[in-house]
Order: C-alpha cells, then sequence, then structure tokens
C-alpha cells in the first residue's frame, strides 16, 4: 500500500517558489530565442544552408542546370571525395596553402603586432601612419596586383635593385618562390586591418604594468615580450583565426598574380582549383567536395590554434 | 545529441530538403510552346566598341520594321568572363534569347545544363546553318545530330608582325619569309639580338585553358594540314605534327625569344614584342598606332599560305532555352546573321562572317580593304575547338601539359603530351 508523506509545512511555498523559477526561466527562454532568431536565421540561410548544401552536392555527380530541366544527379557517395584526395594537382593545391598560411599568418601576427606597439608610442603623424597602412587593405587587389607586377617582374624594380642576386627565373614564375611571393602580398595588403586589431587590444594593457615593468629594470624588449604580448593574448588568437580563414580562401591573387596559379600549379590554392572544376569545367560536385575538404583543414587548424592561444589557469 | 548538434542537423536536413525539391519537371510543354511563341525579345552582344555599334544598328533595324516584336538589346553583364556569366544566367533562368557571343568551348556545358534550344528543331533550322556557313558548319554540330549554336563569325589567327622592328632587325618588312619554323626562328633571333624589341613574340605563358587556343593549336592546325585536337574521341595531338609545334615553341621559350612571364596589356600593342599572333579584329586597334602586316603561322616545312589551315577564334550565337518567344528569336537570328547584315557586321568590326564563299559575297568590302583580304582567304581554312560537354577540361589537360614541358622546358616532351592526349581521350570517351 501506498504512503503519502504530507508535505512539511514549509514545503509548500518552496515549490511554488520553485514552479514560479520554472516559468520565469521559461520566459527567459523565450525572449531569448527571440532575441537570437534573427540571427540564427541569418547564420541558417547564410551559412548552414550552403554548407548543408555544398555536402550534399558533394556526394553526388551534381551539375547546373535550366530551371525545369530534368536531369540525373546520381549518388556517388565518397567517389568526389576519393578523386579529390587523389588528384595530384588538388594535393598540390592544399600543400601550396599551407606554404602559403605558414608564411603568411606568422608574418601577419609578427609584424601587425610590432607594427602596432610602435604606432601606439607615435605621438605625430598618427593618424596619417595608421591611414597609411590601412590604405592597402581598402584598395581592391585588382588595383594593387599591377603595382605588385610591376615590383616583382622579371625587370622590376625589385630585381634592378637586388641586382645579380636576383632570383631567376623571377618571383612570380619561380615555383620555389611563387606562392611565398604571393604570400608577402596578401601579407602586406592584410596588415592595416590586423594592425588596428591590435591597436585596440594595446589600449587596454594598463600603463602601471609597463611601469612596474621599468621599475624592475625590464628593458624595452623585456617589457613588450612580458607586458605586451601576453597583454594581447585575445587579440593573437583573433588574429591567427581571421588569417587562416581569410588564408585559406585563397584566390583573387594566384589568379591575377601568376596567372591561374603558375607556374606549373606552384601557386594554386584549392578554392582557384574549385573555380576551375566548378565554374570553368561544370563539375561543381567535385568542386563542392574539395570545398568540404578545405573547410574541415580550415577548421582543424582554427581549433588547433584557439586551443594552443587559449589562456590556461597554471 | 546536445543543442548545438540539433541546429545542425536540422539547418543541413533543412538544405538537404531544400536540394531535394530544387529540380523540377514540367519544362517540355513549356518548351514546346515557347518555339512557336513571338513577341519581344532581349539579345545580349560583345561590349566592344566596333560590335557594340552593329548590335545597336542591327536592333534599330529589326525594331524599326517589326514593332510588334521588338528586340532588348544590351551588352553582356560584366563577370570574370562571358561563359560565367551566361551559365549563371542559364542556371538562373534569367538568360537572354540570343547572345551574339558564345563561346565554342562554352557550347557543350551549356547545351548539357538545358540551356540552349537545338536549332535543328525549327523547320529550316539545320538547312540555314548549312547554307550559310557550307562544310565548315559541320564543325560545329553536335554529337545528337543537332545545332546548339549558329556559326556567327571568326577570327582566323595570324603572324601579325611590326614592320618598324623588322626594318630595324634587318628583316625585309613588306614580305618576311617566315613560312617555316626555321626561317621564324632565325628572324626572331635577329629581332633579339638586333635590341628592335624585347621580345620577338610574347603569348600568353599563363595557365588559362584558352590560352591554349592562341600558341599551340594555331600552329597544330597549320602543320596537321586541319586535324582537331580530337578526331573519333581520340586525341590527336601527340602525333608528330603535335611534337613539331610544341618543340618549335619549346625553342623559342628556351632561348627567351618569348617572355616567360605574362606582360600587362598586349606585348605587340605596347610594343614589348615585334610579333603576335592574333585575328583581324585586331586590325582596327592597331590601326594609326602600328605600322603592321600579317602572314599566315608557320610549318615545319613551310606550307604555302593558300595551303595553311589556323584556329578560328570563332564567336557563335546560342538560342538561350529561358526565352519565351522563341519563333521571333529565330527570325532575329536569321535577320541578324543575313547577306546585309553580315555585310554590315564585316565593315563595322572587321571579323568574318562564318559564310561560304566569304570573298566572292562581299567584293567590294575586300577591294576597298585589301589587308582584310588574306584573312578572307584564311577564313576558309579554319579549325575549331572539339566539341562535348568536357571541351575545357579537354583544353586545361593539353594546358597544364604545355605550360609545364613547352614554357618551362621541364620533362620530356613526347611524354608530356602523351600524357595529357590520354586524359584528353579519357575525357572524349565519356
Amino acid at each position: 500500500m501506498a504512503t503519502v508523506t504530507p508535505l512539511a509545512p514549509a514545503a509548500a511555498p518552496r515549490a511554488a517558489r520553485g514552479s514560479e523559477a520554472r516559468r520565469h526561466r521559461a520566459r527567459q527562454g523565450i525572449l531569448g530565442w527571440l532575441f537570437s532568431a534573427p540571427y540564427l536565421v541569418f547564420v541558417g540561410v547564410i551559412f548552414a544552408f550552403p554548407l548543408g548544401f555544398a555536402v550534399y552536392m558533394s556526394a553526388h555527380d551534381y551539375f547546373f542546370t535550366a530551371p525545369g530541366v530534368n536531369v540525373n544527379r546520381p549518388f556517388v557517395g565518397m567517389r568526389n571525395y576519393v578523386q579529390a584526395l587523389t588528384d595530384p594537382a588538388v594535393r598540390r593545391s592544399f600543400y601550396n596553402v599551407l606554404v602559403f598560411l605558414l608564411i603568411n599568418v606568422t608574418l601577419t601576427v609578427v609584424l601587425s603586432l610590432v607594427l602596432a606597439t610602435l604606432l601606439n608610442q607615435v605621438i605625430h603623424a598618427r593618424a596619417f601612419l595608421r591611414v597609411s597602412f590601412y590604405l592597402p587593405y581598402l584598395t581592391a587587389s585588382v588595383a594593387l596586383v599591377g603595382v605588385w607586377l610591376f615590383l616583382f617582374s622579371g625587370t622590376g624594380l625589385v630585381n634592378q635593385l637586388l641586382g645579380p642576386l636576383a632570383p631567376n627565373p623571377s618571383w612570380l614564375v619561380n615555383e620555389q618562390l611563387a606562392m611565398p611571393s604571393i604570400a608577402l602580398y596578401v601579407t602586406w595588403k592584410g596588415m592595416g586591418f590586423y594592425i588596428l586589431l591590435y591597436l585596440a587590444a594595446l589600449q587596454n594593457v594598463g600603463k602601471e604594468l609597463y611601469e612596474a615593468a621599468a621599475t624592475d629594470g625590464a628593458s624595452r624588449w623585456q617589457a613588450f615580450w612580458n607586458v605586451t604580448v601576453p597583454g594581447v593574448r585575445s587579440a593573437t588568437v583573433l588574429v591567427l583565426l581571421l588569417a587562416t580563414i581569410t588564408g585559406a580562401n585563397l584566390f583573387t591573387e594566384p589568379y591575377l598574380l601568376t596567372g591561374g596559379g603558375g607556374p606549373n600549379g606552384a601557386s594554386t590554392s584549392p578554392v582557384l582549383i574549385m573555380y576551375q572544376q566548378g565554374i570553368q569545367q561544370g563539375k561543381p560536385g567535385y568542386a563542392a567536395a574539395i570545398g568540404v575538404l578545405l573547410v574541415v583543414l580550415t577548421l582543424g587548424i582554427a581549433f588547433l590554434q584557439n586551443w594552443l592561444g587559449r589562456e590556461r589557469d597554471s | 545529441m546536445n543543442g548545438r548538434a540539433k541546429v545542425l542537423a536540422v539547418a543541413v536536413g533543412f538544405g538537404l530538403v531544400l536540394a531535394g525539391c530544387s529540380s523540377g519537371g514540367g519544362g517540355a510543354s513549356a518548351q514546346t510552346s515557347a518555339v512557336q511563341a513571338r513577341g519581344p525579345i532581349s539579345i545580349w552582344y560583345s561590349n566592344n566598341e566596333q560590335e557594340l555599334a552593329w548590335g545597336k544598328a542591327m536592333v534599330e533595324a529589326w525594331n524599326t520594321a517589326h514593332p510588334e516584336e521588338k528586340i532588348e538589346g544590351q551588352e553582356i553583364p560584366a563577370g570574370k568572363s562571358s561563359e560565367e556569366v551566361i551559365g549563371a544566367a542559364i542556371t538562373a533562368g534569367t538568360a537572354p534569347c540570343l547572345v551574339f557571343n558564345t563561346a565554342p568551348s562554352a557550347v557543350g556545358q551549356f547545351q548539357r545544363q538545358g540551356g540552349l534550344v537545338n536549332l535543328a528543331t525549327f523547320p529550316d533550322g539545320a538547312s540555314y546553318i548549312e547554307g550559310r556557313t557550307g562544310e565548315a558548319a559541320k564543325q560545329y554540330k553536335a554529337e545528337d545530330g543537332g545545332y546548339y549554336q549558329l556559326p556567327w563569325k571568326a577570327n582566323p589567327v595570324m603572324i601579325f608582325y611590326n614592320k618598324d622592328m623588322f626594318k630595324k632587325a634587318g628583316l625585309d618588312a613588306e614580305k618576311p619569309d617566315l613560312s617555316t619554323y626555321q626561317k621564324f626562328l632565325d628572324a626572331a633571333r635577329k629581332i633579339k639580338s638586333s635590341g628592335a624589341a624585347k621580345y620577338a613574340i610574347n603569348p600568353a605563358p599563363t595557365s588559362e585553358f584558352f590560352q591554349a587556343q592562341f600558341d599551340f593549336m594555331p600552329l597544330y592546325s597549320a602543320e596537321s594540314g586541319g586535324k582537331q585536337i580530337v578526331v573519333d574521341r581520340k586525341a590527336t595531338f601527340n602525333d608528330a605534327a603535335g611534337l613539331a609545334a610544341a618543340t618549335f615553341w619549346k625553342t623559342i621559350y628556351a632561348e627567351g625569344l618569348a617572355g616567360k612571364e605574362p606582360v600587362q596589356g598586349d606585348a605587340f600593342g605596347t610594343k614589348v614584342s615585334a610579333m603576335s599572333i592574333v585575328g583581324p579584329w585586331a586590325i582596327s586597334a592597331y590601326k594609326g598606332k602600328i605600322n603592321w602586316g600579317a602572314v599566315a603561322v608557320p610549318t615545319s616545312a613551310g606550307k604555302p599560305a593558300a595551303e595553311t589551315y589556323t584556329f578560328s577564334d570563332a564567336k557563335n550565337v546560342g538560342l538561350y532555352t529561358a526565352c519565351k518567344n522563341q519563333a521571333t528569336a529565330w527570325d532575329v537570328l536569321k535577320f541578324a546573321t543575313s547577306e546585309e547584315q553580315d555585310g554590315n557586321l564585316l565593315t563595322k568590326t572587321g571579323q568574318m562572317p562564318m559564310r561560304a564563299n566569304l570573298q566572292q559575297a562581299y567584293p567590294d568590302f575586300f577591294t576597298k580593304n585589301p589587308a582584310y583580304t588574306q584573312f578572307g582567304d584564311q577564313a576558309a581554312r579554319m579549325v575549331e575547338v572539339p566539341g562535348g560537354p568536357h571541351t575545357v577540361e579537354m583544353l586545361q589537360a593539353l594546358r597544364d601539359a604545355y605550360t609545364k614541358a613547352v614554357v618551362s622546358g621541364e620533362g620530356d616532351l613526347q611524354q608530356a603530351l602523351n600524357e595529357a592526349a590520354d586524359k584528353v581521350t579519357t575525357l572524349a570517351g565519356q
């Protein structure tokens, strides 16, 4: 026989309070979803749907058709992925982009932080200098590529300055130097944006820390290494992530600077191959498979950077 | 499953459902009625000054005579290339009725997309095309026997040369003998060593698929006596003629007679090079700027110009399935390629309408403009890219091998051609 234990005198108000708290939390939850809805819809439509569709395309012999045209797009499973992973041109492009990221991301982080630190200490012509660094970022790559070609062509200014030390074949037609040259260009072009990020972060590093370091007899280098670098750690993680993601999507520069990924594929990027395969050659399913692989690679690198860069309790 | 995973799963599922719904049917009956429908139509034409003038005049002439079936003409929207813009328009269902700038290399893909109307389905379709273009029309016939493009105009590529630079190099500027590979190379060496120009000739050394049409293909067409790079679904260019043409270009690059770096702008127009390989559209571009002459592309044995083939660099007209008034569009297409309009095109642009007996059709033009006569003659011997949905892929395979083995001079040339030919044959068989 079941027994019913009567509630203690104080339990009834507690239960009522608990029920009210649950209702409050539910109301807050609904409100939260309502406030989040515009962004969730944005993410769903702009990111999740295309990503899901790309995964769908990559598993089919997909191609674009005119509206109303009935065609068979058979399911091919992992065939596009296997083809991509065994295609020497695709593998080369992933290798190229890793080389690019290694140079571009490293240079971006180091130079942006150093230049931002120097700019932060400048008193005269501060606005002029900041605009000067930011200008290439704002200018269309198509326009800047012309300048870069003028500088780095066989008879360009750089080679004239280098004289007998100029590489042969020249920078952009040299299999070893084409991708590093592109990485250098992209670093230069994007640096203004990253300098701004670091400048913002530097405003949050307390002056008293530098004063304390000076009191302890720290040199400028020691103050930079022990105060500035840890002080902008969160900005560094952001710069790493942004530079990696934008760098992995490299397209315009090899398309324009090296005439479609030359010489001999030394500067092709996965996105350039996706463009060739998906748009020019009419194989968007295969291009989507390369794109999904690129997303996985980029997420992997970004996760690693986030994990390495996050602050840990000692 | 946690919250994030649920959201992702819903989003992906939503995407897959939409994707599944995206291919609908019911297009066949709409197409049947569109073929017979009449009314206003839209057309796109190229944006260069001369073609724009021709296009506007043609539209005006049609609209004056057909107020109930007016044409709305506009330049092809800007994009990385016309083919990408047209491909996107087909997918979106926003393609115009006619595009007077359809590249033969893209036609196979547009056909596969269901974007092009088979012109042979019009009662007089095939007979009109074959009557106008003659034997050359066969190169534009699809495997199913249909015509998904109307061969419109060509720019048979020849060797343009700068007479002043040739004089400076001590070469005959009026009738230079560039007919054999050896004579061409000798002339090129003189140009380089005399300092008349930085480069003797400077075709784009870059990796884009279409560049093959302006270095290897013209010389292969000439050397092989008019052979396409694919015949009966088999690549041909790894034969003796292909090796000879590729070896010629390899020598040009190895001796620095052409640049391995892309030049900004037109190397011949900016006098960086003394020769160029280009079609008659360039005549108006160089008029008053360069004292030029033109000869046929070279062959190993020095074939006479009257027997030399070359690449067509043709641009054709496609009638697109998005068109609601296709009967009107077909009439406009015939009007725009009539003898009168072809004459206007020839006069305004200097480009060769793809008509049988071109020079006989417009004797006055060729008498008054002798510079065009050799291009008119060359228009009778042109080779086109292979047809089908894999044309771009085939040209890219050829180009990749070419840039490595010829421009960079890496590896064994015959082996590179064989490997590219194997890829192309595989694609041609699909």
